[in-house]
């Protein structure tokens, strides 16, 4: 009949009306300031860098490869690489700036850095007063301890400390392995020089003869 | 009720305002101080409501939509469920600038506000809100005197949108005017039967006919054609103040909120209160037809002063203007006229059929008087079924092919 659907809509929405003053599944606002929603571990927006140990600076995992530098689609990372008195590159960073009013938040920085340096963060209150300085990240600000990774992110950064403790175990196996191998080499080389040098002296002895 | 069951509260009223009056001895200035004492009273009643409803129906829809609503205004670090927002809402609008477009005409744009305003203040005038209180509760002819009044608030509109210079603006004061102008007349169809039945056109006339030993079933709204009538007038009311689900002029998603676009500050909050006083007014003549104005539901209440109760049930209507907005769509233009024309204005026409025989059938007794009731009910049943038959055929229900 005429009207039933209307009658139907103000049933439901006066169901509403009641329902949500006392069913908390039917309001699921959340009060932002004081309340906050726990962000789901994938969640991302800017990228930090992941430092071990207490110093931050020193701690930097970065080496300056430039990698993320190339990489990234809006080209919003810039790099200098440290080098000491003589020139020489350091493997670490002088200035690693983000400006994050350019990040688009891909995450790709994050996917191709080669040494686990490069996260993507949890932090998006990042309103400012100077929208140019304010939104340049420099590599004091960018730089966060493996502690908070492990907060934000306890899956991936198990996962990570797994895989670069692996590898550390292996690179130092390969040195080892490596030590050995050079110790063997210098035996045996050692060895055919004596071999040689006897072999000289039966010549020389021969010659005599 | 009898004048001497009147409470002290009832005349309470009426004894401030004369007390007041009588300190000036001229006679003319009290008839003057009189007049404006009366006038100050529905301001500040009617728009502390005014701005009480806009915060109610704004927490209102909200919960109807399982979100919370504005609940964040503060005074003096008080938080009272939000109930400051309209004070913060007002500094907002007084302080906004107001920008007039370079190619209005700039006397109408400003007048148009105004002229809102005041067309929709002025149906308070006639409308009985206690049994001594009504600012001109000598006008014979108050229905009239009303709806003309009423009626001005289309020409507010059009000043609006015409002034504004603006295209959307123009078309939605069009659309505007063509709406009032449609549902003006459902309005006023069932506004008569109960003016027939009251054998007056006198707001009062029509109240006090609606008492009586029965309390609350002497009202309009419990006989078949009362019942019809207040439901064809409380739809053709939300057409009347353009609110949802009839809120074509305003229309955000089409003309950008029609002939308020070129309005800001001050003056687009004048709109707004414009339009709920025209909602409070209707809402106050549907209580008067049907709803038993003053009235109290049944003797024993009557010690709650008849201002009181035509006041709560003032609010009662408007929640349920509240709760339509938060239920319903908006219509079609199509749609719009076609409900007006082909439906409620038939009903409307058929619901004086109803009133006459209910009205020459009075004197009914015994099984004659279940026999007028049923008759009735099916002049109202009958027209309305058979009528949504016809029209509704063919139009739905609607299947989505590729959704
Ligand atoms: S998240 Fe994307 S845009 Fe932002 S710095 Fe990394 S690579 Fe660049
Ligand atoms: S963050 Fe990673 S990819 Fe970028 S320069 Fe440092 S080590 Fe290379």
């Amino acid at each position: 009949m005429l009207g039933t659907g209307i009658l139907k809509g103000l049933y439901i929405t006066a169901k509403n009306l009641v329902g949500s003053y006392y069913s908390s599944e039917r309001l699921t606002t959340i009060q932002y300031p004081e309340q906050r929603a726990q962000l789901p571990e994938n969640y991302r927006n800017f990228p930090f860098l992941v430092y071990d140990g207490e110093d931050a600076i020193d701690g930097l995992r970065c080496t300056a490869c430039k990698m993320c530098e190339k990489e990234c689609p809006p080209q919003c990372i810039y790099i200098i690489p440290e080098r000491d008195e003589k020139g020489k590159l350091q493997k670490k960073p002088k200035v690693f700036d983000i400006d994050i009013s350019v990040c688009m938040g891909c995450g790709i920085c994050a996917e191709v850095c080669p040494f686990e340096s490069i996260k993507m963060d949890h932090h998006f209150e990042v309103a400012q007063r100077n929208r140019f300085a304010g939104l340049l990240l420099h590599r004091e600000q960018l730089a966060k301890s493996n502690k908070y990774y492990h907060s934000i992110r306890p899956k991936e950064a198990t996962a990570v400390d797994e895989s670069l403790a692996e590898e550390k175990r292996k690179a130092e196996e390969k040195a080892k392995a490596a030590a050995a191998a050079k110790e063997a080499a210098a035996k045996a080389a050692a060895a055919k020089a004596a071999d040689a040098a006897k072999a000289k002296t039966d010549d020389l002895e021969e010659k005599k003869n | 009720m009898s004048a001497s069951s009147e409470s002290i509260l009832e005349a309470f009223p009426l004894t401030i305002r004369d007390w007041l009056a009588s300190v000036v001895p001229l006679d003319w200035l009290q008839w003057l101080i009189l007049s404006l004492i009366g006038i100050v009273a529905i301001l500040t009643v009617f728009g502390l409501t005014f701005a009480f409803t806009t915060v109610t129906e704004r927490k209102l829809l909200g919960r109807f939509q399982n979100r919370l609503g504005p609940n964040r205004v503060r005074i003096f670090g008080i938080r009272v469920f939000g109930f400051f927002q309209p004070f913060a809402d007002a500094v907002k609008a007084l302080t906004k600038e107001d920008i007039v477009p370079a190619a209005a005409d700039k006397v109408l744009h400003f007048l148009a506000p105004c002229a809102m305003v005041a067309f929709s203040l002025l149906g308070f005038a006639v409308l009985p809100f206690g049994k001594h209180l009504s600012l001109l509760s000598n006008i014979d002819a108050a229905l009239l005197y009303f709806f003309a009044a009423g009626a001005a608030s289309e020409l507010a509109i059009f000043m609006a949108g015409w002034s504004s210079n603006n295209k959307f603006s123009l078309i939605s004061s069009m659309r505007a005017l063509a709406q009032l102008i449609s549902y003006e007349l459902p309005l006023l169809l069932v506004a008569v039967p109960a003016v027939l039945m009251a054998g007056s056109l006198s707001l009062t006339g029509i109240v006090v006919n609606q008492g009586g030993d029965l309390g609350i079933l002497n009202w309009n709204v419990f006989t078949p054609w009362g019942f019809a009538g207040f439901i064809i007038f409380f739809i053709a009311a939300l057409a009347e103040c353009n609110r949802c689900p009839f809120d074509l002029p305003e229309g955000e998603s089409e003309i950008i909120a029609g002939y308020l676009t070129e309005y800001s500050g001050f003056k687009y909050a004048l709109f707004f209160m414009g339009e709920y006083f025209g909602m409070m007014s209707l809402s106050g003549l549907g209580v008067t037809l049907f709803l038993g104005g003053w009235q109290a539901p049944c003797a024993a209440l009557a010690f709650i002063p008849s201002y009181l109760w035509f006041y709560a049930k003032l609010i009662v209507m408007i929640l349920c203007f509240i709760w339509m907005r938060a239920t319903l769509l908006r219509l079609r233009m199509d749609q719009l006229m076609r409900l007006s024309w082909k439906f409620l204005v038939p009903l409307a026409l058929v619901n004086l059929g109803t009133v006459t025989f209910w009205k020459y059938t009075a004197d009914w007794e015994g099984g004659m008087l279940v026999a007028r009731w049923l008759i009735a009910i099916a002049l109202v049943i009958l027209p309305f079924i058979s009528l949504g038959k016809v029209l509704s055929s063919g139009l739905g229900p609607r299947k989505y092919r590729y959704a």
